[in-house]
Order: C-alpha cells, then sequence, then structure tokens
C-alpha cells in the first residue's frame, strides 16, 4: 500500500513535471544567473574568483532551492489535493516525504548536476570539485527537509514569498556552514571529512525528523 | 457491482458532536447513526455548517465535543482512511495531467476495488472518450463527473459527499442518484449534503437539518 501510494505520487510528480517542463529548468537558470552575474561583478579573474568560487555555488544552489520551496506543497493545497493525501490510508508523513525528495530531484538535482559548468565560470579548482558535489549531495536534501516544514507551516497562508526564506534561512545557516566550510578546509589541505560526515549525520536526522514534523505542520496549517 | 460490506455496528455514529471555530458554535451537539444500506441527507442553508460537519467526520477537523464512532470502534486515523471516501468542493485533480492519469493517481493513492478499472469508471460517468484530454480543458461538470468516478474506485464502504449535484446536468444528478443506490445496495452508505432536497436518491434515506434552531 505504502510503495504503491508512493508510486502513484513519483509517477504523477513526474508527469506534472513533464507537463511544466519549462519552470522545472528556473532553479538551474536562476543559480546560471547568479553565478554568472557573480563572475561578471569581480572582473572574471581567475585569481580574485577561486577563492570565493565554491561559497558562490553553494549559495547560488541555496538560493535556487529557497526559490523552489514555496511551490512544494502550495499547488496541492490549492486544488484539494492535500486533503486527498491526509484521507489516504497511507500515513502522512510517508506522502509528504516521498514529495520533499521528489521535490528535491526535480529542483535541486538539475542545479547539482550543471555545477561542474558553473564551476569552470568561477574558476573554480578543479581539486576542489569532488568535495563540492559531495558536499552538495549531503546538504541539500536537508535544505529540502528543513525546507519542507517550513512550507507546510505556510501553506495556509495565500502569500508567503519572503515568509518562508525568512523562517526557512536561520535553520539553513549551519547546513551552509558546514556545507561550504568543508570544501573551504579541503582548499586549505585540511581534512574535509569532519564536516562531511556532519552534514552526512545532518540528513540521517532530518530524514527521521522532518516528514513527521511537516505533516503536523501541513494538519495544522491547512484547517 | 462493488465488493459486500457486512456490519453488525452502525458504520458510522455521531454521539453529542459539536464543532466551534474561535469560540462560535458552527453545529451541534449532534447525535446521528448510519447504517449500511442507508443514506443520510443533511440539508441546510449556505453557511450552516454542512461542509464543516462532513469535514468533521472525514477526519479533516477535529470536533470540541463527541465522539464518531466508526464501524463501532473509536475513529482512528487508519480506520477512518480505510472506512470513509469524501468528494469535497475541491476534488485534488490537476490541471496539467489527463483525465486518466489523474484517477489512476488517486486510485494510486486511495487504493481500488477489485474488478474496477479507471477506464471503465470513466466511461460509467459518462466521460468515455476524455481519457486523453488535459483536465484544465474540461468543464466545472466535468469534472466533478471525474471525481464521481474516484468515488466510484474507491474501496471504501462510507461515501461522505459534499454538494455532489452542484455544477452537474439532469443525466448529472441522475447519475449521482444511480452510483449512490448501487453502492448502497452493495452495502456502503452514504452521507450527502445539499442545500435542497430536489435531487434525493431513491433509497432509504435519513434527514438531518443544519442551521436555524432546527
Amino acid at each position: 500500500m505504502m510503495r504503491q501510494a508512493a508510486a502513484a505520487l513519483i509517477a504523477r510528480d513526474l508527469r506534472l513535471l513533464w507537463a511544466r517542463r519549462g519552470d522545472a529548468l528556473q532553479p538551474a537558470l536562476f543559480a546560471l544567473l547568479t553565478v554568472v552575474l557573480f563572475a561578471l561583478g569581480l572582473g572574471g579573474d581567475a585569481k580574485s574568483l577561486a577563492p570565493v568560487a565554491s561559497a558562490v555555488l553553494w549559495l547560488a544552489v541555496l538560493l535556487a532551492g529557497l526559490l523552489a520551496l514555496d511551490s512544494l506543497f502550495r499547488g496541492d493545497a490549492e486544488d484539494g489535493s492535500l486533503e486527498q493525501w491526509m484521507l489516504a490510508p497511507v500515513p502522512l508523513w510517508w506522502l509528504v516525504l516521498v514529495r520533499t525528495l521528489m521535490h528535491w530531484a526535480t529542483t535541486a538535482l538539475p542545479v547539482i548536476v550543471a555545477v561542474p559548468l558553473l564551476g569552470e565560470l568561477l574558476h573554480l579548482p578543479r581539486a576542489q570539485l569532488p568535495v563540492l558535489m559531495a558536499s552538495l549531495l549531503l546538504g541539500t536534501p536537508i535544505l529540502s527537509l528543513f525546507g519542507a516544514v517550513v512550507a507546510a507551516l505556510t501553506v495556509g497562508m495565500r502569500r508567503a514569498g519572503i515568509l518562508v526564506a525568512l523562517l526557512a534561512l536561520p535553520l539553513y545557516v549551519p547546513v551552509l556552514v558546514f556545507g561550504a566550510g568543508a570544501v573551504a578546509a579541503s582548499a586549505q589541505g585540511l581534512d574535509a571529512d569532519g564536516a562531511l560526515l556532519l552534514l552526512g549525520a545532518g540528513l540521517v536526522i532530518s530524514l527521521v525528523l522532518a516528514p513527521p514534523t511537516t505533516a503536523a505542520a501541513l494538519r495544522i496549517a491547512h484547517n | 457491482m462493488p465488493d459486500e460490506h457486512v456490519h453488525a455496528s452502525p458504520l458510522l455514529a455521531a454521539r453529542g458532536l459539536a464543532f466551534s471555530r474561535n469560540e462560535t458554535p458552527v453545529f451541534g451537539p449532534l447525535d446521528f447513526s448510519l447504517d449500511a444500506n442507508e443514506a443520510l441527507l443533511v440539508q441546510g442553508g449556505n453557511g450552516a455548517g454542512k461542509t464543516t460537519l462532513l469535514r468533521v467526520l472525514a477526519g479533516l477537523l477535529r470536533a470540541d465535543a463527541g465522539a464518531i464512532p466508526i464501524d463501532g470502534c473509536p475513529a482512528r486515523a487508519d480506520l477512518r482512511a480505510r472506512f470513509v471516501a469524501y468528494l469535497g468542493h475541491l476534488p485534488g485533480l490537476k490541471g496539467d495531467l489527463t483525465a486518466l492519469q489523474n484517477l489512476e493517481f488517486l486510485c494510486g493513492l486511495h487504493g481500488r476495488r477489485s474488478k474496477q478499472t479507471p477506464q471503465a469508471a470513466m466511461d460509467i460517468v459518462g466521460l468515455g472518450g476524455y481519457e486523453d484530454a488535459p483536465l484544465r480543458t474540461l468543464s466545472a461538470g466535468q469534472k466533478k463527473r471525474l471525481g464521481l468516478a474516484r468515488l466510484w474506485l474507491s474501496p471504501a464502504p462510507l461515501w461522505l459527499l459534499d454538494e455532489p449535484y452542484a455544477n452537474l446536468d439532469l443525466d448529472g444528478l441522475d447519475l449521482v442518484n444511480r452510483m449512490v443506490q448501487a453502492h448502497l445496495r452493495s452495502g456502503g452508505a452514504a452521507l450527502i449534503t445539499t442545500h435542497g432536497a430536489y435531487a434525493a436518491p431513491p433509497v432509504q434515506t435519513k434527514m438531518l437539518h443544519l442551521g436555524g434552531e432546527a
């Protein structure tokens, strides 16, 4: 039953993504714009760009995710899908988890795939790329899971754009610190494992705690 | 034909059920019970609390007082999910998907009765030929019919229908009545809100009036 519901939800989200494939590129385009403008702003020479490249990429990915956050449950709340989720014979947290991971796969993952290219624009030292990718792959799901709690809390409001950002940013700061910190440490020749392991631990904790919290927030916000 | 549902205690009952919003009582306390093979018609004007009552019964809202035993057991969420199919004002359909894709998703979410397919359900509600039409191109009445198809596929014995007659043409009203009749005959029960008795299904029907001092 749970697997069947998850499969139905995944199929639905993929079909919706295909139906609105223009929108799906938005986060990646936003990250691209941020990176290009930053490169232009700093003059485009490798000497000034390389030291900040990893931090800029992390920020671009984080902001792109923030941009997509409001769409996580809003559409489903407005057309009544969320009611049907709550009445389904599978736990709401399970649907929330599947939806959040799908949202991550369709908004954050395309940006992460583009990061090696964006890194070239910023003259990111090649040696830093593996650590950066690892920190992004561990860190961005945490952002999505934390973000889901915030998106759920604000789903009852008509327009929650800036409020979502204000509520989510404090939760995002530690992830950014450890994510960008891991790359910075490896750039100085230090061991990045500690920060990466912390991100991994954070991912496990948020995988366990965020979906039930999100489900509770949805029930509170949506009545 | 739907599966047989055999029950000893009432499928749904309300004992002293009351709900208030911001300290203002919306309805209640209400007492009623609904057996298998029965329909309960909830009547009342606009704003009488019909939708709120249905949302409380479905478990979307929490009642202030009272109990809602389902099949004789205190209603827990998982029990309620297996017993109740709710058709509200918002059908939970996606405009960017086709009619059939919408139905397939809702079936995956709620499960579906054996020997019933989304395709056959669409034929029953008169949407044959619209399977691949994007939902946003369908009319309000056609969307309502798609919601009815979802209900028809649901394995839940208890239907909670919020204004099922809204937006439907004469043929559609008759369709709702025939569906309710078939559902009741196979051991199900239905709770239907309406603001007029103009379209009551020809089955054993109880009445409940909301609003005013009734």
